[in-house]
């Protein structure tokens, strides 16, 4: 067994906060870059050429990459060997969040109630998913979500007689849909099966795998392969002003389901899809 | 070449800009997002006075992040317009020239920007530490409870945008991804 202090995950945290805020991933930039070389429309280059320029200003300067520096969704893979000593393991990651922010000048994009909208001025609470996981290493991965991306997600129970070719369309609708709201070039997150709230969790999840790096069930790599090109020609471009780069990757996580269903959930995120992590 | 825009913006001005026009916009511009409508809306519903007055003015959909220790202030890309549809047409009504966001727009919206002569402007969304380059200066003027969505007076120098609904109705979203769609 291994004993973790709760002050090490709120520094931890904090970090993982700020970094996720300040430095756009390289499988990012590398594919932003890609991008720049295949895209046809003159504006959309701009686009692209504005969003490496401006991942190199926030790293040099050590600000957020964009203004909405999002709600914080806490990724938590807990070892069944770990011990936390010291208080509360969810108090802990909030209090990371609240230091996070305030320390690194990330906005504070929280509202207590959805109704009354009362800013909680702090930034939390977080929204945290724990894993209980064999071993004694606890990991947090921290992955700040804005919503001009998130507003444009959806979520639809389809019939099992819709099959593969129902959620091709449920995809690429959503998409389309969205058009120039969520910040394209995109990426992706699509869940497909288990119960509503598990196809939601898994479109999520989806968008942590690096872009780039395709899903090991080869039907799944076909899917997310096709739906990336079909995307791509929807027309949106970057910035939504018209172009080829609508979207830099489909990342699709499958998870078995009812005799009588089919969900499938698409989570949207814009081009910056920031997310940090480290082991304790 | 991009067209200069020296606030305030006149009604004649925005007649000359077409969509797909790129844009350099100069002096002062607004920072109002969700709350902040409003709470105009509001004011102007029971007869009160706006916090600025709005004539020939632009209003930037943006909620900035808070300024560290020397800058102007901190990363400051725009958000999705989509959401002050509801309150845009009463204040295109009372003179307001020009918004500054990202994304679509309803008809409503676009209908009074052609009745009154508006223009609507694109900046790229996620670049909120480039733009954040071209503001100069931020002044707090209205509603400090409301934190990130306060109503700003902004200073900008060079501030890049392109003409995504001209004043005649035009729609660069539209256009542009026909052109593209396979």
């Amino acid at each position: 067994m291994k004993c973790i202090d709760v002050g090490q995950i709120i520094q931890t945290t904090e970090e993982l906060c700020i970094n996720a805020n300040y430095f756009l991933n390289d499988d990012i930039l590398k594919s932003l870059k890609d991008g720049l070389s295949r895209e046809e429309c003159q504006t959309g280059r701009v686009v692209l050429e504005s969003l490496v320029r401006n991942a190199e200003i926030a790293a040099r300067d050590e600000m957020a990459i964009c203004q909405d520096t999002g709600m914080a969704v806490v990724f938590v893979e807990l070892g069944q060997d770990v011990h936390i000593t010291g208080g509360s393991l969810i108090e802990a990651i909030n209090e990371g969040v609240r230091r996070g922010y305030k320390k690194g000048c990330l906005r504070n994009s929280v509202v207590g109630d959805p109704i009354f909208r009362t800013n909680t001025g702090d930034n939390t609470p977080a929204v945290i998913h724990f894993n209980i996981i064999e071993g004694d290493c606890l990991q947090i991965e921290v992955a700040p979500k804005g919503f001009g991306s998130e507003n444009m997600s959806s979520l639809k129970m389809l019939k099992p007689s819709d099959g593969i070719d129902g959620v091709k369309s449920f995809i690429l609708d959503t998409v389309d849909k969205a058009g120039p709201n969520p910040c394209p070039p995109i990426v992706v997150g699509v869940g497909i099966g288990g119960t509503m709230e598990k196809a939601a969790f898994l479109a999520k999840k989806a968008l942590l795998r690096p872009v780039g790096e395709n899903s090991s069930v080869d039907y799944v790599r076909k899917l997310e392969e096709e739906m990336l090109e079909s995307i791509n020609k929807l027309g949106i471009g970057p910035a939504g002003l018209g172009g080829r780069i609508t979207a830099l990757a489909v990342n699709i996580e499958v998870f078995p389901t009812h005799i009588a269903g089919l969900p499938v959930a698409v989570n949207i995120s814009c081009h910056a899809t920031r997310h940090a992590k480290a082991v304790l | 070449m991009a067209h200069i825009i020296n606030t305030p913006l006149s009604k004649a001005q925005v007649k000359e800009l077409k969509a797909g026009d790129q844009v350099s916009i100069n002096g002062y511009i607004y920072a109002a997002r969700d709350a902040a409508h409003k709470r105009m809306i509001e004011l102007i519903s029971a007869g009160r006075e706006l916090p600025f007055d709005i004539k020939d003015q632009i209003i930037y959909y943006v909620g900035p992040c808070p300024a560290k220790e020397g800058q102007a202030i901190g990363s400051a890309g725009p958000t999705t317009s989509s959401r002050m549809d509801s309150y845009a047409p009463k204040l295109i009504e009372l003179g307001l020239t020009g918004m500054i966001g990202k994304g679509l727009r309803s008809k409503e919206v676009i209908d009074a920007m052609v009745r009154f002569g508006s223009v609507y402007f694109g900046a790229i969304g996620g670049a909120g530490a480039l733009i954040a380059e071209s503001i100069k200066e931020e002044e707090l003027i209205a509603f400090p409870e409301l934190g990130p969505e306060a109503i700003r007076k902004l200073k900008v120098k060079d501030f890049s945008a392109t003409v995504i609904i001209d004043s005649f109705g035009n729609d660069l979203y539209k256009i542009g991804r026909e052109k593209f769609r396979l």
